[in-house]
């Protein structure tokens, strides 16, 4: 089982926050913190395996991780889960979010936490893996984005202003995320 | 646009102020959520961002209030609220606010509810009582948007007991026509099965119909609930192997439509779960195993090295084959595989074969000799992980020759590492390997190491386990001695150096030895050892529970004129500390300092293990308490029956007030109700001293207190756990440095084939001290020079447990008869499916194809089925039946029982009546939530039965009709099945069911029967904590007290007395301390029952106790049969 799935940039600083199991808002916090402690000290040619930590559920408990330019992606699992099947797992996530966001960076993240939250619905739900296939994930929500639009056509107005902010210089965000093989740019942009 | 970048400018300024506007509509909020996010991040305090997100939260808090909010406002609150709660910041405030956005927005409003409802919640949080009415509504929405949201919603979370409320409707999901509501519905169960598994029993059925789902999906969603399922009870499941190979077959063979297809790899999270099924179900199970030796090959086979994802399925496949009954030719296969993970460049696939090594190096030590030189290389790799896991797998082949090498190299890895988990589970390991093999100074020292490293952080039953490796010692009482003195000699140096840094379990250890056994060294002056260990008691790090142990240490050292003069400065510093415990300790070394005879029985000195007199029932207390009774005090309470007293004197309930008692055991032991005077104490648990002290005043008695929790077996043997006291192996020749050195030497020696440089040869000299003794191969030992007798590490503490003792079914093979029959059938319809799907037929056909296949599948688990085929099967056996009466017919009755019961221990199939053609007979199946009772009706005549009624009744039991409809005719020659669920509602010794069955053949036909069952049939074991059995013994109040023979008269007698139980009964032992016991169980349903254990005098004293008025009394009859009949 999928215990916790966590997103946080090169600083620690939470981008997406999941548990499957019940934490304490405390216990969450220190939970994000010990796992950036532990991922950001490894270099990226040491393997994305770590175990140990007796956070959650004891021993039992490993957490699998990748590492896109600004932006790490934790999973915390136990032994029921396939190491190198998450790994993979992962990848399909951030590109499925690079699908939905078209050209995904760190930006997209921060300003459309609860649709990252959606797309993340569609992979995993309730700590169970749902859907590993790329196209099947994108069609689930983007019939959910459909009824939005047909809802109302004002939520155009607030994607604009947040491209407007997505814009600005903002600072210690990086221009582009390596999603892998796929290297995205974010368009590089004058500064105000 | 420029517009709105405008405005979001403007808000720059006041960006400190957003409070401002409450409910302002001007900016759009998703903007202010910009602001907020970029406020942030322009921030450089952590003081700063807690200042401005408390401004957020206050101002969401105004807003959300304001009646004035809509609900289109309210959701971007929301979606600000969840940013606030992500950054660790409470806003409880909103949580109201999140279910009733999920209640009463639109689709997209109730989106974000749902979410913030998912993230902020849990499952015990009472403001998710108010969901269930929207969750409820929602799964019966025409939106299928809405019931997926419901189901995703239910899936994270939902209360446990509001489960049955939505039941019926999740269930219903499971036939929807739309496959992600089919997936996600099945995802829903699962959550319900692992947070009330007994909830969903009923829907066993409907799990194998998702199974055979024509969509690919569900049955995928399915497989998570199988393998949990497989993992509690592969027994139950072996029906379904060939389902699943048939399954995997299909997938490995590319029969699933492309979409499901990943780099080119046909699903390949689907056969990672298949594989790990199939491994669980073909543990130390040849027969199964068998049926999937082909698909592995295949699986291997096919799996090329493209990407990473083949290897995720090799790994899975690797692990296996090394799981299930081995097939050499696969094991091959498997062995090559493992060794192109190690030999990977990729870091995260030789992390991977390090574990896989790991895991098979148990059965097969040689394949790590074949990678010696990557295991060396991986020894110094720069990340700490793989390092680990190197060491990992070098425990795994300790043995006698390479035991100091390992150990230094785990201890080298101990000296770098940071992280404390890694830290205990390490140092645990250490101590592991030094125990079993001591060997004199090195194991000294390396203890030694540990206690250092590992500090207060480690397990203390190391400590514990190396102090009683000291004192019971080995074969030869001139080892022990060394042992001994070297270990006095490493810490008085220890303690003349810096003592500061040392930890307090160290300390501890070191007090200890010291007091036992400092007179061993006779050049050693008391004195010195005395002033050594006063030192310790100045230092300020010292803890009190070290001071403890040093005074007891003192205690057992003060001999001679200064001796007793730096023991009695020592306590009176001490008998005046605040610490009652250290003021114990001191009163203890001031009177025996003063008199050595007295000191020389209280503590002697070499006396082996054998556990002292104590008088448990402290009888010599009698007098005295007669004397107070006599006095007019009130006689003696435990504990609980105050409580009791106390609930039942107020009519209020003042529970947060009540007497906080203790619920440890020791209370629980030393209580008796029924006879104040007889008090019991256990000698293994630890009785508080105070008490005792104040109780009696005469030095005696504190004294014999002092004996049992201090004295050099007492205070151990309570530390102790139950575990077998690590069996201390007879240590092999002992080894001494110097002659390892020469060893490594002369293997050094040898020629070597090449010429290697420098750090090579220093590798492969690691290599020969690593791999030693592990294989009898030369021409894979790289030293060439091979062990004379190879030995195999076998790994001693753990031996493989056997999973299931007890519920071995008794009827298997003839139960398992029909299903494989239907699996083979099955298995002959794919095949021939498979052969006709040939593999460049275009994708829609090929997905047709799965579906049809499935489709067989489904056809083999309908009971309906299974009925309407029976016949045919039984018809030939029938010409047997009538000719031998009994048996052949039993066989062909077990036949019927109903598949979901074939993997559950069945009793016997008995006779309960005839009456004209009709014969009724009837076994019970353990199950673990309940018992079920199978009826088999059998028709021997020619024509129908028609109108049968079966009623079942009991004084003692609950019973109720597990299917739905009853049988209501039988036609001719043929067997009805009527299942009945049987619950205890009033525990008896034996319960029996009464029932009537009528029926109407010519005419209307009555006849009456019985079917008696032992009560164990429904005990269960209950697992519980020491801790939770300590609160559960104070809160039950109907209890039952004997003795019953012990089965033994050894040391053993305790625990070999219980295990009968436990095998006999299905009891739960909780804990074993020394010679007391407790075990607990639970009686059907629900209904727990409590049982003390003590040998006394020859016999096992029984308490038993229990909410359930008769329940004690039944149980313990069927402990004492279980006892007698061994």
């Amino acid at each position: 089982m999928i215990k916790a799935i966590l997103i946080f940039n090169n600083h620690g600083k939470p981008r997406l926050i999941r548990f499957y199991q019940y934490f304490a808002e405390d216990m969450q916090q220190q939970i994000i913190r010990e796992t950036f402690h532990l991922v950001s000290k490894r270099d990226d040619n040491v393997c994305n395996f770590l175990e140990g930590g007796s956070l959650i559920g004891g021993s039992d408990y490993k957490l699998i991780y990748r590492h896109y330019a600004t932006l790490y992606f934790v999973f915390c699992v136990d032994s029921s889960e396939s190491e190198l099947g998450i790994l993979d797992l992962i990848q399909v996530f951030v590109e499925t979010l690079d699908k939905c966001f078209e050209n995904v960076c760190e930006l997209d993240l921060i300003f459309h936490m609860d649709k990252v939250h959606y797309i993340l619905q569609e992979v995993v739900m309730g700590g169970m893996v749902l859907e590993t296939n790329m196209n099947e994930i994108v069609a689930q929500v983007e019939v959910q984005n459909r009824m939005e639009k047909s809802e109302g056509g004002l939520s155009a107005a607030p994607a604009r202003a947040v491209s407007a902010v997505k814009n600005m210089n903002l600072p210690e965000i990086p221009r582009n995320i390596n999603i892998g093989d796929i290297n995205i740019k974010v368009p590089s942009l004058s500064p105000f | 646009m420029s517009d709105v970048v405008e405005k979001t400018l403007t808000a720059l300024p006041s960006l400190l102020s957003l409070d401002s506007q409450p409910g302002s509509a001007k900016l759009s909020s998703t903007s202010k959520l910009g602001n907020l996010i970029r406020g942030i991040t322009e921030l450089t305090s952590k003081h700063e961002e807690e200042k401005l997100i408390q401004r957020e939260l206050t101002s969401i808090k105004e807003q959300m209030s304001s009646p004035s909010t809509s609900m289109r406002q309210m959701k971007e609150l929301m979606v600000r609220a969840i940013y606030c709660e992500m950054l660790g910041y409470e806003a409880s405030f909103t949580y109201i606010h999140a279910i009733k956005l999920a209640q009463q927005g639109t689709a997209l409003e109730k989106r974000v509810g749902y979410l913030a409802v998912s993230l902020f919640l849990n499952e015990s949080h009472e403001l998710l009582l108010l969901l269930v009415n929207t969750v409820l509504k929602d799964l019966q929405s025409t939106n299928l948007i809405e019931v997926c949201m419901a189901l995703t919603v239910v899936s994270q979370m939902f209360p446990k007991d509001m489960i049955p409320a939505i039941l019926p409707l999740v269930e219903e999901k499971l036939n929807h026509p739309k496959e992600i509501i089919r997936r996600k519905a099945v995802l829903a169960l699962y959550k319900f099965y692992q947070i009330a598994p007994n909830q969903v029993q009923h829907i066993h059925n409907k799990f194998r119909k998702a199974l055979c789902d024509k969509d690919p999906g569900v049955m995928t969603a399915s497989l998570h609930i199988y393998l949990q399922m497989i993992q509690e009870n592969p027994e139950g499941y072996k029906d379904l192997t060939a389902s699943f190979v048939t399954i995997l077959k299909q997938v490995v063979g590319g029969k699933l439509p492309m979409d499901f297809n990943y780099h080119s790899v046909p699903a390949p999270w689907l056969q990672i779960q298949l594989l790990r099924i199939l491994s669980l179900l073909g543990k130390n199970d040849q027969s199964t195993s068998e049926i999937m030796y082909d698909v592995l090959d295949e699986s291997l086979r096919r799996a090329e090295m493209n990407h990473n994802i083949t290897y995720a399925i090799l790994y899975e496949c690797v692990k296996c084959i090394y799981t299930i009954h081995p097939k050499s030719e696969l094991l091959e296969k498997a062995a090559k595989c493992i060794g192109n993970f190690v030999l990977s460049q990729k870091i995260n696939l030789k992390y991977l074969g390090l574990k896989a090594l790991t895991y098979v190096v148990q059965q097969d030590p040689k394949l790590a000799l074949q990678h010696q030189m990557t295991i060396i290389e991986c020894l110094d790799h720069p990340d700490l992980i793989i390092k680990r896991e190197t060491l990992e797998l070098l425990f795994r082949i300790t043995n006698a020759q390479n035991v100091t090498v390992i150990v230094e190299k785990m201890l080298e890895f101990l000296q770098l590492n940071e992280d404390d988990y890694t830290t205990t589970d390490l140092v645990g390991k250490v101590a592991e390997l030094a125990e079993k093999y001591p060997y004199n100074e090195w194991f000294i020292e390396t203890m030694n190491t540990v206690f250092s490293v590992g500090g207060d952080m480690m397990q203390p039953d190391i400590p514990n386990g190396f102090l009683k490796l000291l004192s019971e010692g080995f074969d030869s009482v001139e080892e022990d001695r060394k042992l001994r003195q070297f270990a006095v000699d490493s810490y008085i140096s220890l303690l003349q150096g810096e003592t500061g840094k040392l930890p307090q379990r160290f300390l501890q250890v070191i007090s200890w030895v010291l007091g036992e056994y400092a007179h061993l060294r006779t050049d050693l002056e008391p004195a010195t050892v005395l002033r050594l260990l006063s030192k310790l008691l100045d230092s300020k790090n010292t803890s009190s529970e070290t001071k403890s142990w040093v005074l007891i240490a003192m205690t057992k050292l003060c001999d001679g004129r200064t001796g007793i003069s730096a023991a009695q400065e020592v306590s009176e510093t001490y008998s005046s500390s605040l610490d009652t415990v250290l003021r114990q300790r001191a009163q203890e070394l001031q009177h025996l300092s003063q008199d050595s005879e007295l000191r020389d029985r209280v503590l002697p000195r070499d006396t082996g293990l054998e556990p002292p007199e104590v008088d448990s029932s402290l009888s010599f207390l009698d007098g005295f308490v007669s004397e107070a009774l006599a006095a007019g005090a009130a006689p003696y309470k435990p504990p609980h029956q105050r409580q009791e007293e106390l609930a039942q004197a107020k009519t209020l309930s003042l529970e947060p007030y009540s007497l906080s008692l203790p619920i440890s055991m020791s209370s629980c032991s030393i209580t008796d109700r029924q006879s104040p005077t007889l008090l019991s104490i256990s000698s293994g648990l630890s009785g508080d001293s105070m008490d005792l002290s104040h109780k009696g005043g005469s030095t005696t008695l504190k004294l014999d207190g002092v004996k049992r929790v201090w004295g050099r077996d007492g205070y151990l043997a309570q530390r102790e756990s139950v575990e077998e006291a690590a069996k201390v192996e007879v240590p092999s020749p002992l080894h001494s440095a110097s002659e390892q050195g020469e060893a490594e030497g002369a293997h050094s020696q040898n020629p070597t084939p090449t010429p290697t440089p420098e750090p090579e040869q220093e590798k492969q000299q690691l290599a020969s001290s690593l791999f030693v003794g592990l294989g009898s191969q030369s021409s894979v030992c790289l030293m060439g020079k091979a062990e004379p007798n190879p030995q195999r590490f076998r790994r001693k503490a753990k031996s493989p447990s056997l999973s299931s003792g007890p519920s071995e079914p008794t009827s298997n093979s003839i139960i398992s008869s029909p299903s494989t029959v239907d699996n083979l059938l099955c298995n002959n319809l794919l095949d021939s499916n498979i052969t006709s799907g040939a593999s460049q037929d275009p994708p829609p056909e090929l997905s047709q194809d799965l579906s049809t296949a499935n489709g067989t599948c489904d056809v083999e688990f309908t009971d309906r089925d299974e009925e309407e085929r029976e016949p045919s099967l039984i018809k030939d056996n029938g010409v047997i039946a009538h000719e031998d009466k009994d048996r052949p017919k039993d066989l062909c009755l077990s036949s019927h029982l109903p598949a979901e019961l074939s993997g559950c221990s069945c009793s016997e199939i008995i006779p309960l009546c005839s009456h004209q053609s009709l014969h009724l007979s009837a076994c019970h199946v353990q199950r673990d939530e309940f018992l079920v009772l199978v009826v088999f009706i059998y028709n021997s005549s020619d024509s129908d039965v028609q109108q049968i009624l079966l009623e079942l009744e009991s004084d003692q039991l609950q019973v109720s009709c597990v299917c739905e409809s009853p049988v209501q005719e039988v036609s001719g020659d043929s067997v009805a099945v009527c299942q009945y669920t049987l619950t205890v509602r009033r525990p008896s010794v034996h319960v029996e069911v009464a029932g009537v069955v009528s029926y109407t053949s010519q005419t209307t036909e009555s006849t009456q029967f019985s079917y008696k069952l032992p009560l164990t049939s429904f005990i269960r074991p209950l697992t519980v904590s020491t801790e939770e059995y300590g609160t559960m013994w104070l809160a039950f109040s109907n209890d039952t007290k004997q003795n019953l023979t012990l089965i033994s008269e050894d040391q053993e007698s305790l625990t070999a007395s219980l295990n009968v139980l436990k095998r006999k009964l299905q009891l739960h032992v909780v804990e074993i301390i020394g010679m007391e016991g407790i075990v607990a169980c639970r009686v059907l349903q629900d209904q727990p029952c409590l049982m003390h254990c003590r040998v006394h005098a020859g016999s096992l004293a029984v308490w038993l106790r229990s909410p359930v008025p008769d329940l004690p009394d039944c149980l313990i009859y069927h402990c004492q049969r279980a006892l007698q009949e061994h």
